[in-house]
């Protein structure tokens, strides 16, 4: 499947870049992490620590567990700052 | 009810006006707006990244569970992103309800959801250079009570 994955705020600065395609087989969340680390260093630096990453699937938060199945976009951010 | 997610300024005063023109049953309006604060006078300026289509969904979402939770008659969230000055406006929520009670409860939680449930990410610069926002523990410890 292709997924339109999205990283915002410090995870966007150390990948590099907004957002891209991702051609990938991961079931879940984590799997993709897993895919998306072994990539580069830069991926694999900037999911290091996996306490200071959220998630949204579709633009709902989401666990590191949930399935990916059907999903269209992926985005990963650091806890959010707002208010 | 409504949700704004905008680059440009707004008009506290007008807003807060407008908001407290409540037809009908409405008694009580309360009114909160969080300002870009400089710690120790050395911010420059703040940036604010969102995440556009995500944000408005969360906020409308929060505001939703908040008018499940109390009574409210209205409700209103405006929220900035971009370039922001020391001392600018960054975001307001206003809650209206027949009693003040459910206002005042409102928007505490709106405030309290919005600042780790809404995909906004603050980004400080000062003369050593700009730096993330960390999010606070009591952040979100402050779910824990709703």
């Amino acid at each position: 499947m292709t997924l339109t994955v999205l990283y915002f705020a410090w995870l966007r600065e150390r990948i590099g870049l907004p957002r891209e395609s991702v051609e990938t087989s991961a079931a879940t969340v984590a799997d993709l992490v897993e895919e998306l680390r072994a990539r580069e260093e830069r991926y694999a630096l900037a999911f290091s620590d996996l306490k200071a990453v959220r998630v949204a699937l579709d633009q709902d938060l989401a666990e590191f567990d949930a399935p990916l199945a059907g999903v269209r976009e992926v985005a990963f951010f650091p806890p959010m700052t707002g208010g | 009810m409504s949700v704004r997610v905008q680059q440009e300024a707004f008009d506290y005063g007008a807003e807060c006006a407008a908001f407290a023109a409540q037809p009908g049953s409405a008694g009580a309006v309360v009114t909160f707006c969080g300002i870009v604060r400089d710690n120790d006078g050395t911010l420059r300026g703040m940036e604010i990244e969102h995440y556009p289509g995500m944000t408005e969904r969360a906020l409308a979402r929060i505001e939703a569970e908040a008018r499940t939770r109390w009574s409210l008659t209205d409700a209103l969230i405006i929220h900035r992103h971009g370039p922001l000055m020391p001392g600018e406006m960054i975001m307001m929520v206003a809650t209206a309800s027949r009693h003040r009670a459910e206002a005042f409860a409102a928007a505490e939680f709106l405030m309290d959801y919005l600042k780790s449930r809404a995909p906004f990410w603050k980004k400080e610069q000062t003369a050593e250079g700009a730096a993330w926002v960390a999010a606070r523990d009591e952040d979100e410890d402050a779910l824990g009570r709703w």
